[in-house]
């Protein structure tokens, strides 16, 4: 069902075999940024060009491809990126994560734990780490390749003197290996524990700048910290409330203008799973209502 | 709402139509032909085929046409096409010197071997509105044939070399340029890449930049040594065959810009090169770029680096409007994860507030 | 490394000497920047290297501290761990690391040497981090005790130094690059864009601190009430090359080489 006028998963496979080779040197240097001579895609830089280039060199006819945005399987870009490789690589596709083979994400990891079987490629706008504080490739390279990360926690002491805490809540950076820092792209904090020795290969793919980086299975993903204002995740009160999942990331829902929100899982799958198990939140109605009102 | 939970597929269907009816406009109204754009939206298609990297003025006007005139959008269209095709070969360079000539201006000589053409410019044009342009005209304008001339036009630069007045070609030529489409940019990037960045990027930014240095944030003090804007042949060297062979004609705009270095203790004063050159006719653009260009050569002749224009990351990493309107469009995604996670922070930040109070 | 003691017997210290320099030049083009220059540094020694703007001095610093390269020569440095290196033909993570921690530079604009918007506390506990430093708690108050040894109020601790005036920008520097008591530090002119009112003062916590850390120290200066406080030996230098060297008292007070006489004539009594 592959679109005509265009090879298996849209790119060439001189293109795909570039990109394997990046891939390869990026699980043999864990967290280390390797430049590749990404594409122009159809769809624009920063809405997931990395990603699907990664996807792209890695997929297969016997894959079944999940999509998420946000956590979810619906969003209008998660539904784009499905559909482009539905139509150019016709795999199968699918909103379970224990049914995925390749799961490309932007900003989350799924709550229900990876397996070896399973490879997660990541959406990566910005791939430094140092930049935040270096604005320089040339320097930033340098700086990684002499391992003078000194500077990551100048900006961690500033918070804590300023704030009394560490505020960076999201793409919180990482030390991969006892090696690399890495940013693990867009994430909540809440996600980094789980990039901890995963069994799943993690590859990250960042395409209007131009660079791949992986985590190999097992490997050792530290978030940084002080020993006094050790690393922590975001909690909730409540959980969520339509699954009453206490154990999972939640998206604040407003629901009218007087200051109404609903606390919901972000990921959309774990919640339905849930919810079908039998698992109540305080505003839902019981699973089998809403499927029948469908 | 844009984020349905079970939304998403059917709203980019609906999208996708409501675009192409916008598109289309009133269908009382004929339909724009490719033929059309082409052959008098020329300049769009010649920014567009520059920009987009692609000598191809057919696609461009396509892609104009089905990005709606949006230039940015269509050269992105062009480029997304670009990426897929095979390489069958690389052309050798093309020989500038040789161009069939429809202008050819210099400002540092008043008269040259092959004199002024002045060609097709808007240049003394009075800006009004032609009014007439309103209504179909019943003829089409025509142009005078100039006598045939073909009296040597060669290049100015290369008159000055005569005299070692300016700079040699700085590279070797037999260095093999690199290609920004195949390996990724890396810093220090060569001239060659630098080159090959300005003439794809944004021709608003490259302007910019140019205008801020003559401005004076930068140290540039330029003279349009040349702009010449005509045809050239194209050849390739078929393996097979193992000599050039044209394989057509490409319309281009070239300029040179001249600028005065004083010397330092190892080189006495003499000009310097900094080169601009476009598909098609962009003027405007390919003067923009030699200057940019030759501001980004501030290292080579131990001047100070102190502004955009001579800052070879800042440039480079910013000139690609492909790149740029991605990532700033890329802000209507949905962030709310992260924005939760903020949301977390700030009323925890200002809980703590509250109780020092 | 006897050959290298011998040529300065200072009585200082019976060790061998912790920087010894030979034949080191640096050519800009066909213009000399320095040449020939040679000498040894003891244990807790401070050298001063004066001459007119010109004189190369401020090329051999920047050539020692690594902030240009040398054409030529040898910069033989002994390490902490007892290891004698080149350190011209180091790698350039060593150079790095060595640069970070046991060596400290202390540049004349306070502002070079500086991160201008991150907090004082942050400028003085970044060397101390990037030597892997990694509680909070500590880190402040190694921070706010040096701000107070540099006379910084410690309640300026979480201040940007953008703000601060020269002097006190000066001083931050100066704790920054202590901190880590690194065993060897260069100075370029560090009084040099200061009153003369702050520069004294200055001058005396410089002196007090370098002695308390212990710390081996080349300060370049074309002042010579400076050198005179602060160095206990003076390397006189002129047109790239080093004119005359001893102990700073012999020097100043019967300068041997015409151009030391010149020098220290020119100025009124120090």
């Amino acid at each position: 069902m592959s679109e005509t006028g265009y090879n298996f998963a849209y790119l060439d496979e001189q293109t795909k075999r570039m990109i394997r080779r990046a891939i390869l040197k990026a699980v043999a240097i864990p967290g280390y940024q390797v430049p590749f001579a990404g594409r122009e895609m159809p769809l624009p830089y920063g809405w997931g060009t990395g990603g699907i280039q990664v996807t792209a060199a890695v997929i297969g006819a016997d894959d079944t491809l999940k999509v998420i945005d946000q956590g979810a399987d619906d969003t209008t870009n998660a539904v784009s990126i499905r559909r482009f490789f539905q139509k150019t690589a016709g795999v199968d596709t699918t909103t379970e994560t224990a049914a995925a083979s390749l799961i490309q994400t932007r900003h989350r990891i799924p709550e229900e734990p990876l397996t070896e079987a399973q490879i997660l490629v990541y959406q990566v706008p910005i791939p430094e780490p140092l930049r935040w504080m270096e604005a320089r490739e040339s320097e930033t390279r340098k700086m990684h390749a002499l391992t003078e990360y000194g500077v990551m926690h100048v900006r961690l002491y500033e918070d804590i003197a300023h704030l009394g805490r560490i505020v960076k809540s999201y793409d919180y950076p990482v030390r991969v290996n006892g090696r690399y820092i890495m940013a693990p792209s867009p994430i909540p904090k809440f996600d980094n524990p789980k990039m901890d020795h995963m069994p799943a290969l993690q590859l990250f793919g960042a395409g209007r700048e131009k660079r791949i980086y992986a985590v190999p299975p097992y490997t050792s993903v530290v978030s940084l910290d002080f020993e006094d204002h050790p690393f922590e995740v975001q909690t909730w009160s409540d959980g969520c409330a339509l699954c009453g999942a206490t154990d999972s990331y939640l998206d604040e829902v407003v629901i009218d203008d007087k200051g109404g929100r609903m606390m919901v899982c972000s990921d959309t799958d774990y919640c339905e799973k849930r919810r079908a198990a039998g698992h109540l939140g305080p505003m839902s109605a019981p699973y089998a209502e809403t499927e029948a009102a469908r | 709402m844009y984020v349905a939970v079970k939304g998403g597929e059917k709203a980019i269907d609906n999208a996708h139509a409501l675009l192409a009816e916008e598109r289309r406009g009133d269908p009382a109204v004929p339909e724009l032909s490719i033929a059309q754009i082409k052959e008098q939206m020329t300049l769009a298609v010649d920014r567009v085929m520059s920009e987009g990297s692609l000598y191809d003025a057919d696609l461009a006007a396509l892609a104009l046409k089905q990005a709606r005139g949006d230039a940015v959008e269509a050269i992105f269209l062009l480029r997304a096409y670009r990426t897929t095709l095979p390489r069958f070969a690389a052309s050798l360079p093309v020989d500038t010197a040789k161009m069939t000539i429809n202008r050819r201006i210099s400002a540092t000589f008043k008269d040259l071997p092959g004199g002024q053409v002045l060609g097709p410019t808007f240049d003394y044009t009075h800006r009004l509105l032609d009014f007439s342009l309103m209504a179909d005209a019943a003829e089409a304008p025509r142009a005078a044939a100039a006598p045939a001339d073909d009296a040597a036009m060669p290049r100015v630069v290369d008159i000055l070399n005569h005299e070692g007045l300016i700079e040699a070609d700085s590279a070797p030529a037999d260095a093999e340029p690199g290609d920004l489409t195949r390996e990724p940019l890396t810093f220090p990037a060569g001239r060659d890449l630098r080159l090959q960045n300005l003439a794809r990027g944004d021709e608003g930014f490259v302007l910019a930049l140019a205008y801020s240095s003559q401005r004076g944030f930068g140290n540039n003090h330029p003279f349009a040594g040349e702009i010449r804007l005509g045809g050239v042949e194209v050849e390739i060297v078929p393996e097979e065959l193992g000599f050039p062979i044209v394989i057509g004609e490409a319309e281009l705009t070239e300029c040179h810009m001249i600028t005065q270095f004083t010397g330092s203790k190892t080189q006495p004063p003499q000009f310097t090169r900094g080169y601009g050159l476009t598909f098609g006719r962009n003027e405007r653009k390919a003067m923009a770029m030699a200057i940019v260009d030759r501001s980004l050569r501030a290292g080579e002749f131990d001047e100070e680096r102190r502004f955009p224009a001579q800052d070879e990351e800042f440039v480079l990493g910013h000139s690609d409007n492909v790149e740029a309107s991605g990532f700033l469009q890329h802000l209507k995604l949905p962030h709310y994860v992260d924005f939760q996670g903020e949301l977390v922070n700030v009323r925890a930040l200002r809980a703590e507030a509250e109780t020092v109070r | 490394m006897n050959v290298l003691a011998a040529s300065f017997a200072p009585g200082l210290d019976p060790d061998p000497p912790l920087l010894a320099v030979r034949g080191l030049a640096k050519h800009y083009g066909t213009t000399l920047g320095c040449r020939d220059v040679a000498f040894d540094l003891w244990p807790g020694e401070v050298l001063g290297i004066v001459g007119e703007s010109g004189s190369g001095k401020t090329t051999l610093l920047n050539c020692l501290s690594a902030q240009i390269e040398a054409d030529a020569g040898e910069i033989l440095y002994r390490c902490r761990d007892g290891e004698e290196v080149d350190f011209r033909t180091l790698p350039e993570a060593r150079k790095r690391a060595l640069l970070r921690g046991e060596w400290g530079l202390v540049h004349q604009n306070p502002r070079d040497g500086l991160r201008l918007r991150v907090s004082a506390g942050a400028n003085i506990g970044e060397r101390l981090m990037a030597q892997g430093a990694r509680h909070y708690g500590g880190i402040r108050g190694e921070a706010t005790g040096w701000l107070t040894r540099v006379e910084i109020d410690a309640a300026r601790t979480d201040d940007l130094p953008l703000h601060f005036s020269g002097g006190m920008q000066q001083r931050l520097q100066i704790a920054r690059t202590l901190v880590t008591q690194p065993r060897l530090v260069f100075m370029d002119e560090p009084t040099g864009g200061l009153d003369v009112s702050v520069q004294a003062r200055l001058l005396d916590l410089i002196r007090g601190l370098v002695d308390e850390v212990g710390a081996s120290c080349i300060v370049v200066t074309h002042d010579l009430a400076v050198a005179r406080l602060l160095a206990h030996r003076l390397m006189v230098m002129k047109a790239g090359c080093v004119v005359e060297q001893g102990l700073t008292d012999q020097v100043l007070d019967d300068p041997h080489h015409p151009y030391t006489q010149l020098l220290v004539s020119s100025v009124l009594q120090v």
